[in-house]
């Protein structure tokens, strides 16, 4: 199979077509949603707090959508406007960015509670242009993320390496930037299962030593139980119903409750309000 | 784009003068209202990372709120819905934001502002 970074830069590939097919394939919904769940548990932000989180690379908001779910406020930025389209139509909550991640995010000093990012930081290995070399572009977009993020933030990306030099240059770039942190692999004798996760701390840069321990990676062993993340956020329902286009069909909230409770976690019994869109109480 | 993310945005162009590449100006912009939840506490741990004067300024040249001079030391809950609306509930649905450092413009359409770079910016 071919990999699209290599077909067309991702503002071509991801035209109207693509943006419209992307987001109503229900395999892709659920495989993004899944991932964007196990970012933003990587993430590890304080419980039961709204948090400031941005979303690198957020295309048509499958990924944000989970952040909504916990109630957070997200920016989101992407290079496509055809993706970004489909997420205005779904009327996403968070505040979209039309932007190529490769100039540099520009966002005052620790604006930012955490940064996800979903399948999108091989794009920035490949040089479309001769003017994008992906060194530089992986440093300028590291560098200022990292300035744009709070201290003791995290930021994880989900990502599909095409070999281990590209891992081995995304890290790297990362390192140089400030960030600790690393590699988790979930799943990594699965090869249908298996997701490479980048988890990087920012704060970190003079006092190594105290940068956080990688969180355990999933399927390696013990189920990753050490990971704790069970939200024990009361949920309400929005004041109003929200019309727009279902993200999370109900069966694939089903899965995600299943997945969670194999994994040893608290998960709120089915209720009707399952799969509703709802908004964190205070 | 909320007030809330204008608050925190600024210019990456790289020459960028450092020091002037924040606050990005907006010109000529059309609002629109927002019905977002209000949290408190958000708020309250909001306040602290926010750009007070230029909140205010940008409050009041867009016509949305006459915030007071200062950001309440202890904010009541009046205080903190005032912020709500103001950082979360107010919207640029259309605009151009103007850096005073290198001039570059920065569109904003149907709520999207555009920050792609010119070859000769990164
Ligand atoms: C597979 S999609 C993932 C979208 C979303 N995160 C999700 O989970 O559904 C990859 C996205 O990365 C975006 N992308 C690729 N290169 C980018 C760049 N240099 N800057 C910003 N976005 C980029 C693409 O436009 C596309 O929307
Ligand atoms: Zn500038």
């Amino acid at each position: 199979m071919s990999r699209p970074e290599h077909t067309a830069p991702p503002e071509i590939f991801y035209n109207e077509d693509e943006a419209t097919k992307y987001t109503s394939n229900s395999r892709i919904i659920s495989i993004q949603n899944e991932m964007a769940w196990r970012a933003l548990e990587l993430l590890a932000l304080p419980e039961d707090e709204v948090a400031f989180v941005l979303d690198i690379g957020c295309g048509s908001g499958l990924s944000g959508e989970v952040l909504e779910e916990e109630g957070h406020v997200w920016v989101g930025m992407d290079i496509s406007d055809s993706m970004l389209e489909v997420a205005k139509e779904r009327e996403v909550d968070g505040d979209l960015f039309l932007q190529d991640i490769g100039q540099g995010v520009g966002f005052r000093a620790g604006t930012f509670d955490g940064a996800i990012s979903i399948s999108v930081i091989q794009w920035l290995c490949n040089a479309d242009k001769t003017v994008n070399n992906p060194r530089s572009r992986l440093k300028r977009f590291f560098s200022t993320l990292y300035s744009s993020l709070a201290r003791g933030a995290r930021a994880v990306f989900q990502f599909y390496p095409e070999n281990p030099e590209q891992i081995e240059m995304i890290i790297s770039s990362a390192m140089k930037a400030g960030f600790t942190g690393g590699l988790v692999v979930d799943f990594p004798n699965s090869s249908k299962a298996k997701k490479y996760y980048l988890c990087l701390f920012a704060g970190y840069k003079d006092n190594a030593k105290d940068s956080p321990a990688l969180p355990k990676a999933l399927g390696e062993g013990d189920e990753g139980v050490q990971v704790n993340y069970a939200s024990k956020r009361v949920h309400t329902r929005r004041k109003e119903p929200v019309d727009r286009k279902a993200v999370k069909d109900k069966k694939w909230v089903q899965h995600k409750k299943e997945l969670n409770r194999a994994r040893g976690k608290d998960t709120p019994l089915d209720s009707k309000y399952t799969a509703r869109k709802r908004r964190t109480k205070f | 784009m909320r007030l809330i993310t204008h608050n925190m945005l600024q210019c990456h162009v790289k020459a960028c003068p450092p020091g002037q590449s924040y606050p990005l100006q907006i010109r000529n912009a059309e609002l629109e209202a927002l019905d977002a939840e209000f949290n408190a506490d958000f708020v309250r741990r909001l306040i602290p990372k926010l750009d007070w004067k230029v909140l205010r300024s940008t409050a009041f040249e867009l016509g949305v709120a006459q915030l007071p001079e200062e950001c309440p030391a202890e904010p009541t809950e009046d205080d903190l819905q005032m912020i709500h609306k103001v950082a979360l509930q107010t919207r640029v649905k259309e605009a151009e934001m103007v850096c005073s450092g290198c001039g570059h413009v920065y569109p904003i359409k149907d709520g999207v502002p555009n920050m792609l770079l010119q070859d000769h910016e990164i």
